[in-house]
This record gives structure tokens, C-alpha cells and sequence, in this order.
């Protein structure tokens, strides 16, 4: 069974965490994620860094800006996941934008997933409307495209998307970018409700996901939480000390 | 090589053609874009929402425009140049004709706010001035160094009441704004309406934007048949940043056998790395919600793009643009920044027309020894805005201070 399947199957809260990747140095990766995993995350998301986050708020926006200056790219990252590999087995998604898997080359970009035993793959400018061919090619060599779902996407587009991605399908949280303020809890419960009712897969819930008191009530209505900025805004504000450890570490806190 | 096609119908029902265009955007835009392109097959069909963008179009546009003959020019180069003269319109270019049309479609969609992206501040003042016509609140995003060479066009956006959010991540330029007022749309997307200023971005704004511009080509050929009594021009050129004001002279002419010439920013030349030549040197990608050319490095990467005139300084291309290149209906050429500098005080010398900076590629096409105009022909250029926004860049260019 894959990892991503084995994981959900399991019946406890989850955190997600999302580390950008070359930030805030270009060999950081590792170090956080490590210490994401010693905290008591889940599953990774590594950000791949692009020039034009459309999807992103100030926080990701600032740490893919820091992380391409430092020369970040494609094969480093692949470079990066396959040493983290050999020390966790928990599963690892990569999160970017379309334009730089383009132009990496769809086949070998999904090869170099394989080798680098990626498990996941979140791509928020690839909707259902154009992502069958990516998302079908990715599953024929068993890695899960996981597509998002948003509060204004129908019953109806929840199912057709649930079914494309097959493993795993991510809510995003709000109308919104990443950091972006919650709606009220009534509003995003009856939203969850509505995904839950209707995905033929699991889901994650992120964006603007802050507090261990987020990540326990997202808990209670999807099959986990995914934070990224507060996180990263950790790093940002000091490096030292191990931010990412301490931090999810507390996220984890009564998520037990 | 020109290559004439016939019954030319694209986009596709979702909104391709072929491989470039798509809506490449974040879900949330989704249901967003499937009931704009709802609503405007709609009104499109519908003769009360045309004769209402028809009329504002001449009373509040100044719609027609004239095609005028420029005899000067015309006697030196040995052939006719009919100028459509859009610089004329209302706010100075033909944004006007598009920021109307999606004004309308706002109004009818019941959306209460409006934002813009702009790049020389010439859709920023269009959308403002519509913005302060229907009395909604309209926030413009433009990039910081933008708002620094088009100073007198921010002014104008202040003085009709727009919010300028100055934007500076990036390359502070059009690319930039883009991206800002997407975010922008992703978080307000129930009550705000996006109305993009070229025909760039995600489906069905390639169409749309077209679609609201092609009343240049159609009233250009009227205009050619009834004032030089031939049924077509020769030849039509036109500047190409996003690329609205091409696509508006030349779809209507699309299954004609005329020649058609886009002409991009060569910046510094295309041999240096300061450029904005997206067909000549961009790949494939995709960029502000679709795939079309684009300038990138190996990764992927969108490079910051360099022209004098801000509105051609960006580093894509909308997709039907790059789908004509493919097919070779239209052939595509760059000028740098010196050739359009000459040609815009060669212009405003010989005709006492001052063309902005970004038409003055299209002028410079005429004076390239690149092109194979010859004798005689009947060339139509799209004098797409006037100069005046400009004044001040091409006064530092050329050494001066106003």
C-alpha cells in the first residue's frame, strides 16, 4: 500500500507541514523538514519555488524569492528529497506551480519523482480543466496528483475532482492565498461538511491554518491540517534554534 | 511567409487554441471564469447590452475613430499609410474600447467592486474613468517602477477617484500587477470584478478582450473600402505587448488574404539580455492563467523583461497571439527602443502626430530595412494611444529635462 493511503487509513489527527524549499539557505531543505518530522508532522509538502506565486501570500512569496536567489532549482530539490528519504518514511508531496515542471519536461520531472520516491504532487495552477493529462500520466506510474477543491466548487466538481486525483484532495480553507485570513467556523464547517460528503478520496485542509487549536478543529471535520506560512514566518523571524522543531512541535501539542 | 487560412474559429469550446491559452488558475477562479464566460455569450448575443456598449462606445468613447491617410509619410516611404487613429478615443487609447465593454459586463453581473492591473497606466485610466462613470469603487494595482515613468497617468487614475496599490515584488512592472491583482481576485472573487486590460490571462478573457477590441478592424474596414475605393488593404501592422490592440485590428481581417505584421519590444536587441521579444526568444509556458510564449530561463523561471515603453515591458504574450505565430497567419517582428524613439519623433515631425511609445514599434516597423513593403501597397497601422503619457521618458532618453 502506498504511503499516502497507509497514512490516511489511520485513524488520528494529522498535521501537514510545508517547507519551501532552499529557504532560508539553499541546503536548509533538509534540516527542516527533519526537524518538522522530530516535531510531529505527518506528511511534507516541499515547495518548489517559482517566480510568480499566483496562489501565494506575502510569507511563501518572500521565502520562494529567498530560496531562488539562492539558486534553488528542480534537480537540487530531487537531490535534497532523495537524502531525506533515507532517513523517514512518512509521505512527501511536492507543491509548485505548473510552469517550472514544464519546462523540467512532464516525463522526466514524474521519473525523478519516482527515483526520488515522491509520493504526492500539488499543483495549484492545474485544475481539473487542465490537469487530466498530467494527473493521469502521474498515477500511471503510482504518484498521487492531489488536486484542490475550494468553498465555491461544486458538489458536483468536488466528486469529478476527487475522482482524478483518486488518493488525496486538498481543501483550501478560504477564498483566498496562502496566510490568508479564516472565515467563521460555522461557514468553513458547513464547507467541510459539503467536501466530506461528497470526495470519493480523503482530504487535507489548508491556507491561513495557524494555531494547534486550528489544527485539532480542522481535525475534527477533514482528515488533517496543512500549515505552511505560519511556519515559515517562524523561520523568517529567526533561523536559529531550531523554529520549525519547536513550532510544529507545539502545532502537534493536544493533537494526539 | 504569410499563410492565408479560411473560417478561422478559435477558441475552442475550453476556451484553447490548440496548445496556448487554457485556464491554467487556482480553483477558486474557476467558478468565477465559467460565469463570466457565461454571461458574456449571453450578452453578446443580446441587441440591448450592444446597442448599450454601442452607444457608450460614441458618446462617451468617441467612437468612430477616424483612418486617415498620412500624406507626408506616404510620399517619403513610396506607399499609402492609413493610420486608425485610436489615440483619439476618450483617455487616449484604445483600452477604452475593452474597459466598456467589461465595465458593462460588471454592471450585469452585479458586481460592486473593480480592479485593474496596468502596466503604462493607459487600461489603469480607461478602467477608472469607467469606474467613476458607473460610480464603483475601483482599485488599479501598478508596479513601482511603472507608477515612477508614467507619473501623469497615475495622476489621472487619483484625480477620477481609483486606489493605486503600488506594487513591489518582482520586476515592479506589469508582470508584477498581474500577479497582485490575481491574488486580489482569488480573495474578493464574490463581490469583485477583474477587468484585465489586454488579451492575456485565463479563459475566456483572451476572447473577450478580442472580442471588445475587433471594433477597430471592423470599422477599419469599412473606413479602407469606402475612402480608397479598394475592398482590402494590403498589409496591417500593430505593436504587441499583451496584444489587444493587434488582435482588435487584425481578427476581423483574419480569413483575408492581407498580410498581417505584429511587431514586439526589442528593448536593447534581441541579442542582449534587456528585451521584451517574447515570440522571438520566449518558450513554451504558462503564465497569469494560460500557456503561450513566454520569456523564462531553463527552470522555468519567468525573467524580468526589459522595454522603454511600459506597455510592451512584459514577459508574456496573450495565446492567440502565439497560436498565429505557430500557424503562421501572422508574422511577427521586434524593434528596439532607439528605432521606436526615432520613429516616434519622425512621426510627430512629418504628421504632428505624437504616438506613444509603445505604437511607435508599429511606426518603426515602417522605417526597419526588415520589411518587405513594397511600392505602392495600401499598409494600415493601428496608431493604438497618443504620446502624451510619455513626454517625460522619451525627454530623459534623449537627454533632455522637462
Amino acid at each position: 500500500m502506498s504511503r499516502l493511503k497507509k497514512l490516511f487509513k489511520k485513524d488520528r489527527n494529522k498535521l501537514v507541514v510545508f517547507i519551501t524549499a532552499g529557504f532560508p539557505k539553499k541546503e536548509s531543505t533538509e534540516d527542516l523538514v527533519l526537524q518538522a518530522i522530530e516535531g510531529g508532522a505527518d506528511m511534507i509538502e516541499i515547495g518548489i519555488p517559482f517566480s510568480d506565486p499566483q496562489a501565494d501570500g506575502p510569507i511563501i512569496q518572500k521565502a520562494s524569492e529567498i530560496a531562488l536567489s539562492n539558486g534553488i532549482s528542480l534537480s537540487v530539490i530531487f537531490d535534497q528529497v532523495r537524502s531525506i528519504r533515507k532517513k523517514t518514511d512518512i509521505p512527501i508531496a511536492l507543491m509548485g506551480y505548473y510552469n517550472p515542471i514544464l519546462a523540467y519536461g512532464i516525463d522526466n520531472f514524474l521519473n525523478d519523482c519516482k527515483t526520488s520516491q515522491i509520493d504526492g504532487i500539488i499543483l495549484p495552477d492545474l485544475p481539473l480543466d487542465e490537469g487530466t493529462f498530467f494527473c493521469e500520466k502521474a498515477k500511471s506510474v503510482n504518484i498521487s496528483p492531489i488536486l484542490l477543491v475550494a468553498p465555491n466548487t461544486s458538489n458536483e466538481r468536488i466528486k469529478l475532482i476527487s475522482k482524478l486525483s483518486q488518493d488525496l484532495i486538498y481543501a483550501v480553507s478560504i477564498l483566498g492565498i496562502t496566510g490568508g485570513d479564516m472565515s467563521s467556523k460555522e461557514n468553513l464547517k458547513k464547507y467541510l461538511l459539503r467536501v466530506k460528503d461528497n470526495s470519493e478520496c480523503p482530504f487535507i485542509v489548508g491556507f491561513g491554518i495557524n494555531s494547534s487549536d486550528d489544527v485539532e478543529w480542522f481535525n475534527n471535520y477533514s482528515d488533517g491540517a496543512v500549515v505552511g506560512s505560519a511556519i515559515l514566518k517562524k523561520v523568517l523571524n529567526d533561523p536559529t534554534n531550531k523554529p520549525v522543531y519547536n513550532f510544529v512541535k507545539n502545532l502537534k501539542g493536544r493533537t494526539k | 511567409m504569410t499563410n492565408n487560412i479560411k473560417n478561422y474559429n478559435y477558441p475552442d469550446s475550453s476556451g484553447h487554441f490548440e496548445e496556448f491559452g487554457g485556464k491554467y488558475v487556482p480553483e477558486t477562479l474557476i467558478p468565477a471564469l465559467n460565469e463570466l464566460e457565461e454571461h458574456y455569450l449571453d450578452q453578446k448575443s443580446n441587441k440591448s447590452f450592444q446597442n448599450n456598449l454601442n452607444n457608450l462606445l460614441k458618446y462617451y468613447g468617441g467612437r468612430e475613430t477616424p483612418l486617415y491617410l498620412a500624406k507626408r509619410i506616404s510620399k517619403e516611404l513610396g506607399y499609402n499609410v492609413w493610420l486608425k487613429r485610436e489615440d483619439l478615443n476618450h483617455t487616449g487609447a484604445h483600452k477604452i474600447n475593452n474597459a466598456l465593454g467589461q465595465m458593462l459586463l460588471a454592471i450585469e453581473m452585479n458586481k460592486t467592486r473593480i480592479i485593474a492591473e496596468t502596466g503604462a497606466g493607459q487600461h489603469g485610466v480607461a478602467t477608472a474613468a469607467c469606474a467613476a462613470k458607473f460610480g464603483l469603487k475601483c482599485t488599479v494595482y501598478m508596479g513601482e517602477e511603472d507608477i515612477e515613468r508614467q507619473k501623469l497617468n497615475v495622476f489621472r487614475m487619483n484625480l477620477m477617484g481609483a486606489e493605486i496599490i503600488p506594487v513591489t515584488s518582482g520586476s515592479k512592472t506589469l508582470k508584477d500587477a498581474t500577479n497582485e491583482a490575481i491574488r486580489d481576485w482569488v480573495t474578493n472573487v464574490e463581490n469583485t470584478f477583474y477587468i484585465i486590460g489586454s488579451s492575456v490571462g485565463p479563459h475566456p478573457y483572451p476572447m473577450l478582450v478580442r472580442d471588445f477590441q475587433s471594433v477597430i478592424g471592423l470599422e477599419t474596414k469599412k473606413q479602407f473600402k469606402k475612402q480608397s475605393g479598394k475592398n482590402l488593404p494590403d498589409r496591417l501592422v500593430a505593436c504587441v505587448g499583451g496584444g489587444s490592440n493587434a488582435l482588435g485590428l487584425f481578427h476581423p481581417f483574419i480569413n483575408d488574404k492581407v498580410k498581417i505584421i505584429g511587431v514586439e519590444a526589442a528593448g536593447k536587441g534581441v541579442a542582449t539580455n534587456e528585451h521584451a521579444a517574447t515570440l522571438s526568444k520566449g518558450k513554451f509556458g504558462v503564465l497569469h492563467g494560460a500557456a503561450s510564449y513566454m520569456l523564462q530561463d531553463d527552470n522555468g523561471q519567468v525573467t524580468i523583461p526589459y522595454s522603454l515603453s511600459a506597455g510592451l515591458d512584459y514577459p508574456g504574450i496573450g495565446p492567440e497571439h502565439s497560436f498565429l505565430h505557430k500557424i503562421k497567419r501572422v508574422d511577427y517582428h521586434s524593434v528596439t527602443d532607439e528605432e521606436a524613439v526615432n520613429a516616434l519623433q519622425w512621426l510627430s515631425e512629418k504628421e504632428g502626430i505624437i504616438p506613444a511609445l509603445e505604437t511607435a514599434h508599429a511606426i518603426a516597423y515602417l522605417l526597419s530595412e526588415k520589411n518587405d513593403i513594397e511600392k505602392g501597397e495600401d499598409v494600415i497601422i493601428n496608431l493604438s494611444g497618443r504620446g502624451d503619457k510619455d513626454v517625460n521618458t522619451i525627454a530623459k532618453y534623449l537627454g533632455n529635462i522637462i
